[in-house]
């Protein structure tokens, strides 16, 4: 089993969603985040004082999937997410020793 | 003196002592107790000081209407074949001026604290709407108690007396009759009453105006203290010395024109015009500001954080009713609802118009790019720009006044700022002392009749204007922006001193860091 972890911009979101439900993902974990990478934050002006923002603003999406799909997955966010410039995010994938799921106490494959 | 010591002493004495873990928390929480009784025990000290002169003042002094009305009967004894009838107030002036107060109010309490709060980060919100509010309430009954008389009664050039000392004489109870005081037209009287209600809102808006300039850092225990002494030793004798004066009425005849003006106030004697509040409210206020801002010193982090306004949207709200509000204030300074108003009315609307463009043009010019704080902050440059000039000023020169108040508080709030080098929270000398000071300077411009303006009174008997010279009528509004800025500045500074040495004017770093909010109020404004 692998754990995904995707950096995405927020507004590709849904497209993310809807391309992993195609290929057979049950559920993911989506938080908001904010943080920097190659892209530059921007300024903001208020009156005389001026900030540089560095964090900017991204969603994080964790999916816990099997082996098998795993690069389907991987393809999946690829092309969802992608506007091709910069600050686009990036794609995690770690390895994942348990899953439980609570209700039933199934663990490993089956509770994903 | 009120009977102090019991009623200051219960809630302490009475409060059961805290325990354990929470002890710490609670004891902090009683010296800033201790530290707000202290402002309230100093606040009533001078009331009653005010009590004690007005007991031996009693039966001295006419009071400034009672003057005018002597003045009336004194012209009727001369043909005593017609005695003259007591003036009676026009219902649409009474309903004008009742309902300017209120718009006046809605200044304060919301706007100016919307305004505010949403500028500051969201740690601190609810101690600017808090200052606020208190402030308003705080400087309504010190006006009640000692300052409109202290303000608007005769005395001498710079403080009035105690003849309306705890509202007396404005109503008598007995008979259910109301004293008249003076408009600026002859024969035009409304409640001397509603005169005091609309000036108390004007007292309190100036208090609160300060609150922006050491915003985020400043005790509230140490507000209120600094409150109650500026108020009285710097609001009152400036609202004296530009705005008392005997009153049309007063003037029937040559000879009388010279004893009169000399019982006015010191500015006002200079020919200073002074419409609405550009030296009294917003220079007085700004001074105060930026004294505040450099002896509270700078917040924790100025210069390395960010301090993000925490909501612009609020900020817009509160923007957008301070200019409504205005129009009780400019044009309800005309005291009846008549052409003058409209003429404030108009300048009002224009001016802010104007600075709102003025500001963002600026911007988009320097910076690339307008913004919404900036178009904000230019309708209130121009407000305030415009307030000593709105009854004073002809069409076309309001519309300039706003123009360049626009492009001046711009400066004001960034070049000006980085040079005067002080932590000045929400810009208070930028926008109000940088435009208050325009706007001054202009109203002695456009006032002549030239440049399109109304001109000044010149007969007083007739009440007849004519122009006076731009360069001369300049060089007056300069003396009377001078006095403001020096009296101002050093009662502000000695009353932050007294402040500092009796409660201290600044709260812990930890608290600062923690927020206002939850540091000095126990309550946080966002849950999420």
């Amino acid at each position: 089993m692998k754990m995904v972890t995707a950096i995405v911009k927020p507004f590709k979101l849904d497209e993310v969603r809807e391309a992993l439900s195609v290929i057979g993902v049950q559920g993911v974990t989506v938080t908001e985040v904010k943080g920097f990478g190659r892209q530059k934050g921007h300024t903001e002006l208020y009156r005389g004082a001026e900030y540089v923002v560095d964090f900017l603003p991204k969603v994080k999406i964790e999916a816990a999937v099997d082996d098998a799909i795993v690069d389907q997955v991987i393809e999946a966010i690829e092309a969802s997410a992608r506007t091709g410039k910069i600050g686009d995010g990036k794609i995690f994938v770690s390895t994942l020793e348990q899953v439980v799921r609570i209700r039933t106490g199934e663990t490993g494959k089956d509770a994903l | 003196m009120t009977p102090t010591p019991t009623s200051l002493a219960a809630p302490t004495g009475g409060r059961e002592r805290p325990r354990g873990a929470l002890r710490p928390l609670m004891a902090r929480h009683g010296i800033d107790m201790k530290q707000l009784f202290i402002a309230l025990l100093f606040t009533l000290i001078t009331a009653g000081f005010g009590g004690a002169a007005f007991a031996q003042d009693a039966a001295s002094a006419p009071a400034a209407a009672a003057a005018v009305m002597d003045a009336a009967s004194g012209a009727a004894a001369a043909a005593p074949a017609a005695p003259a009838a007591a003036p009676v107030p026009n219902k649409g002036d009474v309903a004008w001026m009742l309902v300017c107060t209120a718009l006046v109010i809605m200044m304060s309490i919301p706007a100016l604290a919307l305004f505010y709060g949403g500028l500051v980060r969201s740690k601190n919100m609810l101690s600017v709407l808090m200052q606020v509010l208190v402030v308003f309430s705080m400087i309504v009954v010190l006006w009640c108690l000692y300052g409109y008389s202290l303000a608007f009664s005769e005395g001498n050039a710079f403080f009035g007396g105690f003849d309306r000392i705890f509202m007396r004489g404005l109503f008598d109870a007995a008979t259910g009759e109301f004293t008249m005081g003076a408009t600026f037209s002859k024969g035009v009287v409304i409640p001397e009453l509603l005169f005091l209600a609309f000036q108390a809102t004007f007292a309190a808006i100036t208090c609160c105006l300060i609150v922006g300039a050491f915003a985020e850092r400043m005790k509230f225990s140490a507000v209120l203290l600094f409150m109650a002494i500026w108020f009285t030793f710097s609001y009152v004798p400036i609202a004296h010395m530009v705005w008392f004066w005997p009153g049309p009425d007063a003037y029937t005849s040559k000879e009388l024109v010279d004893g009169l003006n000399a019982k006015a106030g010191w500015i006002w004697q200079m020919g200073a015009l002074d419409f609405a509040g550009g030296t009294v409210v917003h220079i007085n206020a700004a001074v105060a500001g930026l004294v505040g801002a450099y002896m509270v010193g700078k917040r924790v982090g100025y210069g390395r954080e960010a301090f993000t306004p925490h909501s612009l949207t609020l900020t817009m709200v509160g923007a957008a009713l301070l200019w409504v509000g205005w129009f009780g204030f400019n044009a309800g300074s005309a005291l009846e609802a008549g052409n003058t108003a409209v003429l404030a009315f108009m300048n009002t609307f224009s001016a802010t118009a104007a600075a709102v463009l003025a500001w963002s043009i600026g911007e988009a010019l320097i910076k690339g790019k307008a913004s919404m704080l900036g178009a904000a902050s230019g309708a209130v440059a121009g407000l305030v720009a415009i307030t000593p000039a709105c009854g004073n000023v002809g069409l076309m020169g309001a519309i300039v006044i706003g123009f360049v108040a626009g492009f001046a508080c711009l400066w004001g709030v960034s070049g000006l700022k980085k040079m005067l080098g002080a932590d000045d929270s929400l810009d208070v000398f930028g926008v109000h002392g940088v435009g208050g000071i325009v706007g001054a300077l202009l109203t002695g411009v456009f006032n002549s009749q030239a440049l399109g303006g109304p001109g000044v009174v010149s007969d007083w008997v007739t009440g007849a204007v004519s122009s006076v010279p731009v360069m001369e009528q300049v060089w007056i509004q300069l003396k009377a922006v001078a006095i403001t800025i020096v009296w101002s500045g050093v009662v502000s500074l000695i009353a932050y001193k007294v402040v500092d040495m009796l409660v201290g004017l600044r709260v812990s770093e930890e608290d600062e860091r923690e927020g206002l909010d939850i540091s000095a109020h126990g309550e946080t404004a966002y849950h999420n």
